[in-house]
């Protein structure tokens, strides 16, 4: 981490407060670091501990007994034990101690007026927004905002973050990706044009995240211990955040324990829902788009063939057929594939296709796109520019991306990777603009699954409950 | 037992060849392994590095080198292609000490193939971290692949801090001053081991320094040609 930056003495409390850091995340000398540990401002604490015969990683919460590893010290002359899990936030192991700051606690300005966004909310988002700053202004534990896809979610926040700025509380809106992190930051930076506010995600230039108002993914929440009154944790259902236990721990850890958590999902996970069944987790539904508009509901169309069809990189009848006969041509069309093999392969047949149909009219046109893909920031611009007419695409435009006028494609929508929530968010690609707000799902599989079926019934529940 | 790199389940297949012996388990899976370059067809016979020439342009301008001429030739194993970078990054950078693990089967089997014309005799010496260097890592990387080789390896050099190699330029690497000293004089051949052959340059200082503590001859076993 930056050795290099000096800080004033009595700024360190706004540098470390609420940090769990190593002794190399921080940029002191030894003396000044030595005279803070004898006046307990910094508390040292065992980083992996054994805790009924498994070790657990006090940054990471990880307790798998594969992701512990040892090495030989050349120091101590001795072998430790440590964490493969946050490696990559550098290397805690048991001859190094985790660092949290006990000494003065920062006060955080109070702002009058930050707020400098000049939009305004449909009622529908008025709604939900209310609720936050409700929650914001009493302290309440945790409350879930359960908007459809394309209700405008992160406009909803602002008079939230508005609040919590004029009572003085510290906030962290924290994202499972970092293309969020880098499209949201800009937004809040116009919308709060008074606040300091950084960015946090793997690579980002500012790594200080010092600001009463921090954008971060939820990764780099593991440096955080009771530092935020006010976490907003969007997309919760999003992987990685609910497949991997050490960051929901992050999070829950990174607040005071007096502090509200707003969480933001679009497709509540079972566990969610179970808990919001059983009245222990407040919620409110957002059912409406902000164009008002209900959700494109998906269709299902059974395809004999499909598996062997794509096996052998040819395209099946029943979609051929399907694109023949699109209802509305002019739009552009998202292809999702299970695979990234698939994705990159499919694309020539796909070209021939689509050249011989009369929807390209060149092979440029065309073009497919995964999470590995180098270019594929620039090919999702593309495509927004209407450059691109077809992308096909893995997993990872499933949420988080808007394209006004599409028609969405699954293929092989049975594949495991398609889950309800992927499912979901998918299908609400589709239909985001007012100019044109419907458009097709067309799921194609080999057998329903259950997830197939679960989708349609929640998002036809969810037009329900908006009224259509 | 789960791939050590991408911690996704190794599933064997069962052939003929396992079905009735049980085979070790691997620690990488056959998707990460197929990541892994190893080198091979046309190569300069002094360092390694992909050529058609037997000898490359930069080993015969090395030979020129009266004094830096030191090590009778290397052998790497693999090419520095993303996925390589990737692994080291983790496990010299991080201080992932378990994903050399991977080298194992693979330093040891390429120690056999080359250099087994050397006999117990010879003596393995790994490339020193500086004591800054040990410091931020903890472990020596070069002692961790040594460990891996049938024969005897000893720590026999020191190395004096300096910039990292890595953030050096091709001229700034050539033209430095021996970082290296030596706690023992030697009298057996010696395997040199490192992880990266970039320039040759560390390989070089350090064989000269042994070679004028009487090493007859020295070799250089590297994991990759950079």
């Amino acid at each position: 981490m930056a050795n290099k930056i000096t800080i004033k003495q009595d700024e360190y409390h706004l540098h470390f407060a609420g940090k769990l850091l190593l002794r190399r995340e921080i940029p002191l000398d030894d003396t000044a670091f030595k005279q803070l540990l004898a006046t307990k401002q910094f508390t040292p604490l065992k980083p992996i501990k054994e805790k009924n015969f498994h070790l657990h990683c006090e940054r990471c919460g990880n307790e798998k007994s594969s992701l512990f590893g040892k090495f030989p010290c050349t120091q101590c002359e001795s072998t430790h034990v440590y964490c493969r899990k946050c490696i990559e936030m550098g290397r805690v192991s048991e001859c190094e101690k985790l660092y949290l700051w006990t000494g003065e606690k920062p006060i955080w300005p109070r702002h009058e007026s930050p707020c400098t966004w000049e939009g305004s909310l449909t009622a529908a988002q008025q709604k939900a927004a209310d609720r936050i700053v409700s929650a914001i202004r009493i302290n309440e534990k945790e409350t879930l905002i359960w908007a459809v896809c394309g209700a405008g979610k992160t406009e909803m926040l602002f008079p939230g973050i508005t609040e919590a700025l004029i009572c003085g509380k510290r906030v962290c809106l924290a994202t499972p990706r970092a293309d969020v992190v880098k499209e949201l930051y800009p937004r809040l930076q116009q919308a709060f044009r008074a606040v300091t506010i950084q960015a946090l995600y793997g690579g980002s230039l500012d790594k200080a995240g010092t600001a009463q108002l921090i954008v971060t993914t939820t990764h780099q929440l593991l440096r955080y211990q009771e530092a935020f009154d006010v976490i907003i944790i969007d997309e919760i259902d999003a992987f990685p955040f609910h497949a991997d236990p050490s960051l929901p721990y992050a999070a829950n850890r990174a607040k005071k324990s007096e502090s509200t958590t707003v969480y933001l999902t679009a497709t509540p996970r079972s566990k969610q829902r179970k808990r919001i069944q059983r009245k222990q987790l407040p919620h409110i539904f957002v059912p409406l788009r902000f164009h008002g508009k209900p959700l494109p509901v998906p269709k299902a169309k059974m395809c004999f063939s499909l598996k062997r069809d794509l096996q052998n990189l040819t395209i099946p009848k029943t979609i051929i057929n399907w694109l023949k006969n699109r209802k509305n041509p002019g739009r552009q069309l998202l292809i999702f594939t299970p695979t990234i093999m698939l994705a990159e392969k499919l694309q020539k047949p796909f070209e021939i296709l689509l050249l011989q149909t009369g929807l390209l009219h060149s092979a440029k046109q065309l073009q497919s796109v995964h999470a590995q893909d180098p270019d594929r920031g620039i090919k999702v611009q593309a495509f927004r520019e209407k450059e691109i007419v077809a992308l096909i695409t893995t997993t990872i435009l499933e949420r988080g991306v808007t394209f006004p006028s599409v028609d969405v494609v699954i293929l092989d929508a049975g594949h495991d990777v398609f889950d309800e929530a992927a499912l979901v968010q998918i299908a609400g690609r589709a239909g985001r603009s007012p100019d044109d707000p419907t458009g097709e799902v067309i799921l194609f599989h080999q057998g329903k699954t259950e997830a197939i079926h679960e989708a349609i019934t929640s998002i036809k529940e969810m037009n329900k409950r908006g009224g259509f | 037992m789960d791939c050590i790199v991408c911690q996704s389940e190794i599933i064997m297949q069962i052939t003929w060849a396992n079905l009735f012996q049980l085979s070790l388990p691997r620690p990488i899976c056959d998707e990460c392994a197929a990541g892994l370059k190893l080198l091979g067809g046309k190569q300069c016979k002094k360092c390694s590095r992909p050529s058609i020439e037997k000898i490359c342009s930069d080993c015969l301008w090395w030979e020129q080198q009266e004094e830096m001429n030191t090590i009778e030739f290397n052998h790497s194993i693999f090419s520095y292609n993303e996925k390589m970078k990737a692994i080291v990054a983790t496990w010299k950078y991080r201080g992932d000490y378990v994903l050399g693990e991977i080298f194992r089967d693979y330093v040891s089997k390429a120690f056999r193939e080359r250099f087994s014309f050397l006999g117990k005799e010879s003596l393995a010496v790994p490339i020193p971290l500086s004591g800054e260097r040990i410091l931020e890592r903890g472990f020596n990387q070069a002692l961790q692949l040594c460990e891996f080789l049938p024969i005897e390896h000893a720590g026999i050099l020191s190395r004096i801090h300096g910039e990292k190699q890595s953030k050096k330029t091709r001229h700034e690497r050539i033209t430095s001053e021996n970082p290296f000293f030596i706690k023992q004089p030697i009298n057996k051949a010696v395997v040199l081991v490192d992880d990266i052959y970039t320039t040759g340059t560390t390989l070089r200082h350090a064989a000269q320094l042994l070679k004028q503590h009487g090493c007859p001859t020295v070799y250089a076993f590297t994991l990759i040609r950079g």
